[in-house]
Parts: C-alpha cells; structure tokens; sequence
C-alpha cells in the first residue's frame, strides 16, 4: 500500500503526542541528570557532578550493593529461566500434538498477562505460607518465575523455524538424541537462547513491584534503591541512576533484537 | 535371485484415524534401483519414513537384509536418507556435514577427513569443503546431501525426491549422475517420486502408489506397457481411457467391444465380463482415412508440442481421444472438422481392471 497510515488525516499530529508523552519525561531526566545545580527544574549548565555523587557520594554504598544484587539476580534469573525456556519450548514445538497443549502454552504465558500486583501479593503470600523468608532467596524464586515466558517467545519463535528435517538427518547419521540436541539443534537455537536470556535479563533487572513485595527488610535491589531515595525528595543523583539504567536497558533491548534478527537471517533457507 | 535387501510385510500406519499406509508388502532387491511412486498423499514418504526409522508401524514389520529393524531407533539402522531440501547442517562446513555421520560412528579424526574428503571427490565437489551450505548452489547442495549420506558406507541408501527443488536441465543430469552411481557403488536406492518421467528413466523396478496401496510392482517396461489396473495406466504417461463392453472370457481371451461397433480379442481375466475400460496409449493410435480403422472420430484440434503433434478428436460416443503424431508427418494432417478413421497397432489396447 501506498503511503498507508500516513495519509490518515491528524496521523502526525497523533503520532507526535504519543512520542511526546512516551518520551520527553524520559528526555528530561537524562538532560538534568547533567545538571550542574542541585535544583531539579533550572538549568544550571551542563556537569558530571551527580554520576560522580552516585559512585562517591554518600548514598553510593547503598548503590552499590543493590546494583551487585539486581545484576546477580538478573544473571541468575535470565539463567535459569531461559534452561527452563528451552526445555519447554522443545516440548511444546516438537512434540506434535498433545492433550492440554494449549492450556500449557496458556499457563507459561500467564505472567505475561496477569497483573503484576497480583502475581506480587500471591508470590508473598506463598513464600509466607511455606515459611520462606524474603531475602536473596526469594527475590531470585521469583524473577525466575516471572522470567520464563519472556525467555520461552523468542526460544520458540527461533524454534518453530528450524526444519525438523535437521535433527532427523543427525538421527539418521548415527547421533543419538542427545547428541543431535547438543550438536545440531543447540547451535541453531542459539540466536533465539541469546536473544531471550538478554531479555529475561533486563526484565528481572527493572522489576519494581514483585521484588518489593518479596524482598524483605534490608534487601535491596536498583529499583527499590531508588524507591527509597525517591521518597526523601527527588534529588538529581537519581535521575544519574535512572539514566544509567535506561542506557543499560537500552543496550540490552538492542543486543536481543540483533540477536533475533541475525540469527533468523543465518537460519533462512538458501 | 540376489539377497532381498529390504522386506516389508503387511506394513499399517494410522495417523490418528487416517490411514497412510493400508497393508503394504513388498521385498526390494539387493543393489536394486527400486523406486516408490505416486501422487502426493499415495503413502510413499511414509513407507520411506518407516525404513529410515522416523516413523513407528501401526502393525506388520519390517526387515534389513534379514534382521528385524521395526523397533530400532534410526540410529541404529545401517540406512542413511537424502532429504527433500536437503537438510544440510547450516553451521557446520561441507566437509564436517559429509563427516558427521563417521563421527557420531566414532571413526578418528584424520580417517573420518580421509574419507569425507573421499565421498566429496565422487561428487566432483573436492573444491569446496571448506564453504558452508549457504555457499553452494542448488546442485552442488544436493551432491553434498549424496556424500554425507553415502559417507558412513550404507547398504540401503533412501532418497526422498530429491531432484524435486532442482530446475529442469540439473534434474536431467542429475538423474544420469544418481543411475551411474548407484551402478558403481552397488548400493540398494530407495528412490521416492511423483515424476513417472523420472521413475521411468532410473529404475529397475517401480512400485506404483495410490491410497496407502501397492498398485503395481514392476520393471518401468512392465509398469508402462501392462498397467494392471486404470490407476497405473492414466498415472503413467498418457493414455487414452475409452469405454468397452467386454463378451464372455474363454481362454484368457474375451472379444471387447469399442464405441462404434468394432470388436478387439483381448487378454482379459476370469469374470471381467461387462463395462470396462480399455487404455491405449496416443502414441499407438495410426491416423487413417475416414472408414478406415477400428476407431472413427473428428478432429477438434492440434496441439503443437515441438517434437511431437497431439491431436485431439472426439469419437461419435462423445469421447476424447488423443493422438500423438511425430512433428514429420505435419504436411499431411487433416484439419479441425474432418472425419478420420484410427487403426490401432498390434497390442495397442489393454484391458484393464478398474
């Protein structure tokens, strides 16, 4: 189609308004995180005294060990889920047909449509049920469960491309199944393994309202940090951090979609 | 008779409720170019799926030179395939993808290149072990699917259409390549197709597929010039179906009456009494004056198809009937509208059984 959405009268004007709502609140945290006053509303020109502050400042203990558990948590979490991830998506694609198979596909991906606070109150009140105290522990249980269903799309869309011909032809040549997992269809699902770990990652890595529920006193991940400073008052050293891990996030989103997309380019038949 | 390499016995496969294969027996020679054919859906992929080992039996068995190998996972099966599209490993070199089934049979490192680099010099490929699949052309893809499967030394090697992604001039080729290979190598072909141009030219012996039945097991002479049944004749080649009324059977003869009165003696079976059908091939059917011949029609129209002419005419009952004519012949041909009479060559009529 020629032109399409664009030549829909107040197209631009709709578009910009979107983008301006989406966007600018985030434009300006990251300009006055460059700030050189202490205000939060006037310029007082351009500085790297409140990255400086995040990493010497007096709060940057704190800082520092909730960023040493976000990244640890999420490693772990995206880790785990994403075996998990493989594990069921090799069942749900390969495996035909099969009873309840579209309640399984449901339930792997009810996190993706449950409310948050839901899934929050209900891993809360499990943890306390089975006398699990919050902590590491518990904030790792969780993500991992959260996890999974962003790990599984991008494992089995990679899946469910690859010609099942490929591990029948290493079947024929002698390789057992394990061998053909390990030594033809691993490699190939490779792109999709990457692609969904790195999102897993960033996922568990900006998780606020499940981590604050289960993780208990003393126990704080980069979120909740912030979540904590944010309520003495909005100083510019968050809007440093939240900069920092917007970056961080940003990156990460990328690497998935290169990934994905170079992966699927490999993989296309010739 | 040589040693029966596969043997297949009362073969059942249910998908579901559907049948795919309903009651197959047959036994596949030792180094015989043996061909499966058949429309798509005839059962044909699935019979080879089950020698590969893919696929389970529903009933009845299967046997490798002897031993039973209806249970045996495919690697256990001392078979190798040539997939449709190939199936080469995307990431892994042409040489590692020829060696990989000596590798997962454990053979070392430097012997397993040997030979890989061995099967490649056969297919005239010696040049590019180094590239990957996505590097090679069609043909070339297909020549390294040939040396990964021939590479751990097969005795029974199965080919699911292979030729079918290739064009047109490569397929030809390809065919004299894959006869003179399997001449050489003295291994038993399991070759499945639904081109009976292709079947026709390779084999020694072609079972014709239909409805997850045999129809017909034979050489391609045999297959071609005594169809068994309608199926076999209209599936290979053309053929000219025409409706007979066939009198009383007495010594394997019965006297079969055409549309226009003329009556043939014809080899027919005990009870085929009745409406039948009788096929005769175009190429068979001899252009004569009007009056003449067995047959009398009208010329609709001639169809021209470079080497040959076809020509189309309808017989008074109101059937079609066609007419090959070798392109020499062009000066003298009747045109559309006049009445011609066909004589029917010796032997150029078979009756068959529905």
């Amino acid at each position: 189609m020629s032109g399409g959405v664009r030549h829909y009268p107040g197209f631009a004007a709709i578009a910009a308004l979107c983008l301006a709502i989406l966007y600018l609140p985030l434009g300006v945290v990251a300009v006055y995180s460059f700030n050189a006053s202490t205000s939060i509303t006037a310029w007082g020109g351009f500085s790297w005294r409140w990255y400086i502050d995040v990493f010497q400042g007096p709060e940057a203990p704190r800082f520092r060990a909730a960023a040493w558990n976000s990244v640890t948590i999420a490693f772990l979490a995206a880790s785990v889920a994403t075996a998990i991830a493989v594990a069921a998506a090799v069942a749900m694609v390969r495996s035909g047909r099969f009873r309840g198979k579209s309640a399984t596909f449901a339930l792997i991906s009810l996190p993706l449509m449950v409310p948050e606070i839901v899934t929050a109150v209900a891993t809360l009140i499990f943890f306390s049920t089975i006398g699990l105290t919050p902590g590491y522990l518990t904030i790792l249980i969780a993500h991992i469960t959260f996890c999974i269903p962003f790990a599984y799309l991008p494992v089995a869309a990679r899946l469910s491309g690859i010609d099942p011909a490929f591990e029948a032809a290493a079947r024929d040549l002698y390789a057992s199944r394990g061998q053909a997992f390990r030594l033809i269809l691993l490699p190939l699902l490779a792109p999709g393994i990457v692609s969904g770990w790195l999102l897993a990652f960033i996922i568990s890595l900006d998780d606020f309202i499940i981590t604050n529920f289960v993780k208990g006193a003393g126990m704080e991940t980069l979120p909740t940090a912030i979540f904590g400073s944010v309520k003495q008052g909005i100083k510019p050293n968050i809007m440093a951090i939240s900069t920092m891990l917007l970056a961080v996030s940003i990156l990460f989103v990328t690497l998935s979609w290169l990934a994905g997309r170079t992966g699927r380019r490999a993989a296309a038949p010739s | 008779m040589a040693e029966a390499a596969v043997v297949v016995r009362d073969a059942v496969k249910l998908y579901g409720g559907v049948v795919a294969l309903d009651g197959v027996s047959l036994s596949i020679r030792d180094n015989e170019f043996f061909t499966l054919l058949g429309p798509s859906g005839c059962g044909k992929t699935t019979l080879l799926r089950l020698i590969a080992g893919f696929e389970r039996l529903t009933s009845g068995a299967i046997a490798l030179h002897g031993q039973d190998i209806a249970d045996l996972p495919p690697d256990r099966r001392p078979v190798n395939t040539v997939f449709q599209h190939y199936a080469l490993f995307p990431h892994m070199t042409v040489l590692d993808n020829v060696a990989f089934g000596l590798k997962m049979r454990g053979v070392g490192l430097a012997e397993r290149r040997r030979r890989a680099g061995e099967m490649l010099e056969m297919v005239h490929l010696s040049g590019f072990a180094g590239r990957f699949p996505a590097q090679l052309s069609g043909g070339q893809q297909q020549r390294v699917a040939l040396a990964r499967a021939l590479a751990p030394g097969p005795r029974v090697l199965l080919l699911d259409e292979p030729l079918s992604a290739l064009d047109l001039k490569l397929r030809q080729a390809m065919r004299v390549e894959l006869k003179t290979l399997q001449e050489e190598t003295g291994i038993t072909f399991i070759f499945v197709t639904h081109d009976q141009e292709e079947a026709l030219t390779m084999s020694d012996r072609i079972a014709v597929m239909s409805a997850g039945r045999l129809q017909q097991v034979g050489a391609p002479r045999e297959i071609y010039e005594e169809p068994v049944n309608r199926f076999v004749a209209d599936f290979i080649g053309e053929t000219n179906l025409v409706p007979v009324e066939v009198g009383a059977v007495a010594g394997g003869l019965a006297p079969v009456a055409l549309p226009g009165g003329a009556v043939l003696q014809l080899a027919a079976a005990p009870g085929s009494e009745g409406r039948h059908h009788v096929s005769i091939r175009p190429e068979r059917l001899r252009l004569a004056p009007s009056g003449a011949g067995q047959l009398s029609a009208r010329v609709e129209r001639i169809i021209y198809k470079g080497t040959d002419l076809q020509l189309v005419a309808r017989m008074a009952g109101g059937g079609e009937l066609h007419v090959r004519i070798q392109n020499t012949a062009r000066a003298d041909l009747p045109p559309p509208g006049a009445e011609v009479g066909l004589v029917l060559g010796e032997g150029a009529a078979r009756l068959l059984a529905d």
